[in-house]
């Protein structure tokens, strides 16, 4: 659902009770139609070139004034007004099929890959082509491939990414004198060695469901490879094969290393866990273990790519979710926004975006890195030798079985890991079906 | 609930004798609720029915909906796996429900009937956290039941790597869990109830049949227990109703997931998020309706008879 949300706990929290809230909070605004007129038409008419009306999920104060600071800087550049509609990420994102077709902001926040091609699919967004023509020299070709359409057009607009890896403390390995393996034998090697050193070799935490998929993914990844993988995302086809066996019999070698109880931990609780020095690794996104490194701790946490299995893969894949903006359908400012997006796609405006943020990095190239910290200087060497990016498993394939589906199975593979053959077999009757209803 | 018995013939000329004015007002007063309640209870519930034979991601109009028959249906009961557990869970819940809260209630309610010194104090002890909201009773379980962090285990000296007991992470602890928390608070409710019932049983009624030799238990048994009947209906009632509604609590751990699937997690599950399976969605909500009619229909059926009849 919200994977990459830290604060996603908070929304949660409102529950079934918020959400009738909701709808009531929505039939009384479509109540009030002469209203909401009055406040389009003001906008609208006045200053037609001037404002640009932003739809943005980062309600929460932290991105926020990040994205305040970016709107002014904005303003300064462009000389456009935005006009922001903020949202809580996952109301945001829960709400999106509504919005989009509602009344839509001209921009929004979204995600790239699957996630940008089904709406793009859907013609709820506009094409950005004009706004590639200006950006288009500051982005890597895999970041390209995550921003266009099934249709070869551009939908979408790269501003923040991070990647997955495998993370640890840095003053703790130093002082156990453990480097980073390369492969998987190595990698089993060092769990051993830190089980015998009375550490949790792996911490990993899945009371939420989505932290495991981080690491589903770059098993087939390394296994089976990118190609394979995103396939498998995309088509839901291929579930009940030996390939997708054997993804989870490899993993069931990491089960005994890890956190006691993850079945009953949040990714917090393992993320401090790496923090305390009681464990020694654990396969989580910069975006979240960053918020926990912060300050004094930033430049303690070290990370590796996840280790090879097959060489003909080699380590050729990261995991690294791209967050960025689309254009809706009809834009009232569709000039404007294509100019918001112009400078949004710079470096600069990225750059001003990121101010001292340990957790994500720019999407764009030419960004001043010696504002970065060591672990955001060392992810874009990680990205940036990656062939192939993936965006994670719930922004890659259908969110009806991301959720839903797979979700639940990760969770009872991990809580009974000997009845793959028939977990596979299930997982591939669901996805028939999703895929034939939602295809 | 206890109208004053009216044989029909009686009723009909009592109507006759209200004025237009309260006519008028009568209309108004069963009519908008009347009214309302269709609108925004029963059209939605045929709706939810209707849609649970289409298949329909949200995108688009009617025209985009696809008619699926009962093929929701068939996925739901041979290849969704967490629908069986999600029925037993709302078994086990009401099941829980019935044995544990409604009796420890009841005797709750009868102890503090007993005049004894600061009943006040323990009424509202027990009754506080009825006044939570259940998502907050949620949070509670997890600060409580925490594997690492939590109160429990911390206490026992379960929070360790070796031994630690995983009271939300394990699939067969869980439930068990969370049932507790639930209870906690669903005993509150139904002490409340019951105690409002016995207030009103007349305490002469006790006393003769202590006069007549009867001891504790008997007097309860004979007396105050057939005067309780209408009180046991809606104890009955409410507690139907709290295990089928179950949810927050639940989708504050983790969604309703991993051994803590409800129907109305599933539901949520798949109708709120970015391309729902609305048609699915409600295919499960019309499951979680007829259970509930099973329960609602006999309830009314005997409460109209039981009218007719006086």
């Amino acid at each position: 659902m919200t994977s990459q949300n830290p604060a996603s706990f908070a929304a949660h929290a409102l529950g079934r009770r918020s959400l009738l809230k909701g709808a009531l909070a929505a039939a009384g605004v479509a109540a009030l139609p002469t209203l909401a007129g009055c406040s389009t038409s003001k906008s609208g008419g006045s200053a037609p070139s001037n404002a640009v009306s932003f739809g943005c999920n980062a309600a929460v104060p932290e991105p926020k004034g990040a994205y305040q600071t970016l709107f002014t800087a904005a303003k300064k550049s462009t000389g456009l007004t935005v006009d922001v509609n903020w949202v809580d990420h996952n109301t945001f994102q829960n709400n999106i099929t509504t919005y989009l077709q509602g009344n839509p902001q001209d921009v929004y926040t979204w995600f790239a890959g699957e996630r940008m091609q089904y709406f793009a699919g859907q013609g709820l967004a506009s094409n950005v082509n004009d706004v590639w023509k200006v950006i288009g020299s500051s982005y890597s070709d895999a970041m390209k491939a995550q921003s266009k359409g099934a249709d070869g057009n551009y939908y979408f607009v790269p501003f923040d990414y991070y990647p997955w890896a495998v993370f640890y403390s840095k003053s703790l390995w130093a002082s156990k004198g453990y480097t980073a393996p390369t492969t998987w034998d190595q990698f089993i090697t060092l769990a051993k060695k830190m089980k015998t050193d009375g550490l949790i070799p792996l911490a990993f935490t899945d009371k939420d469901g989505w932290p495991a998929m981080g690491t589903f993914d770059y098993l087939n990844m390394r296994i089976n490879g990118y190609e394979f993988h995103i396939n498998l995302m995309r088509t839901g086809q291929g579930w009940n094969t030996p390939k997708v066996a054997a993804v989870f019999d490899q993993w069931k070698q990491l089960i005994p290393y890890y956190s006691p109880g993850f079945l009953g931990l949040t990714w917090q609780e393992g993320a401090n866990q790496i923090l305390n020095k009681q464990a020694g690794m654990m396969v989580l996104g910069l975006d979240q273990i960053g918020t926990i490194f912060t300050g004094s701790n930033a430049n303690d946490l070290g990370f590796f790519a996840f280790p090879e299995i097959d060489s003909a893969n080699g380590q050729d894949s990261v995991e690294a979710p791209i967050d960025g903006f689309m254009v809706s359908k009809s834009p009232k400012n569709s000039s404007g926004a294509n100019k918001l997006l112009e400078y949004l796609g710079t470096a600069a405006a990225q750059q001003v975006w990121l101010g001292s943020n340990p957790a994500d990095i720019a999407t764009a190239s030419g960004v001043d890195t010696s504002k970065y910290t060591k672990p955001q200087a060392s992810a874009i060497s990680l990205i940036s030798s990656a062939k192939h990016l993936s965006q994670f498993m719930d922004r890659d394939t259908l969110p009806s079985f991301a959720d839903p589906v797979m979700l639940p199975a990760i969770q009872q593979f991990l809580s009974s890991p000997n009845n793959v053959s028939s977990l596979l077999s299930n997982l591939d009757a669901q996805a028939k079906t999703i895929w034939a209803t939602n295809g | 609930m206890s109208a004053i018995p009216l044989s029909p013939h009686r009723r009909r000329k009592r109507l006759m004798r209200y004025t237009k004015r309260d006519r008028t007002a009568l209309t108004l007063m069963a009519g908008v609720p009347l009214l309302l309640s269709i609108a925004f209870v029963w059209l939605p519930a045929l709706a939810t029915v209707a849609l649970s034979f289409f298949n329909w991601t949200g995108i688009g109009g009617f025209s985009d909906m696809k008619a699926a028959g009962f093929e929701n249906y068939r996925i739901i009961f041979t290849i969704y796996p967490q629908f069986p557990p999600a029925i037993e869970h709302n078994l086990l819940w009401l099941g829980v429900f019935f044995f544990i809260p409604a009796p420890f209630g009841l005797f709750l309610a009868v102890q503090l009937n007993k005049q004894i010194r600061a009943s006040r104090i323990y009424q509202s002890i027990l009754f506080l956290p009825v006044v939570l909201s259940l998502a907050l009773v949620g949070f509670m379980t997890e600060l409580v039941f925490s594997p690492t962090q939590g109160l429990v285990n911390n206490l026992t000296g379960h929070a360790g790597q070796n031994n630690l007991i995983d009271w939300l992470g394990n699939p067969r602890l869980n439930i068990w869990a969370v049932l507790i928390m639930a209870c906690w608070r669903q005993t509150g409710y139904v002490m409340i109830l019951f105690l409002a019932g016995l207030k009103s049983v007349d305490p002469s009624l006790q006393e003769a049949a202590s006069l007549d030799g009867a001891n504790e238990w008997q007097a309860f048994r004979h007396v105050v227990w057939p005067a309780l009947r209408p009180i046991n209906i809606v104890v009955v009632v409410v507690t139907v109703i709290e295990s089928l509604r179950a949810f927050d609590i639940v989708y504050i751990i983790n969604q309703g997931t991993n051994g803590l699937q409800l129907l109305s997690t599933l539901i949520t599950a798949n109708i709120i998020g970015e391309t729902s399976r609305i048609g699915f969605g409600s295919a499960l909500a019309t499951i979680l309706l007829v259970i509930s009619l099973a329960f609602v229909l006999p309830y009314v059926y005997t409460t109209f008879r039981k009218d007719n009849r006086s």
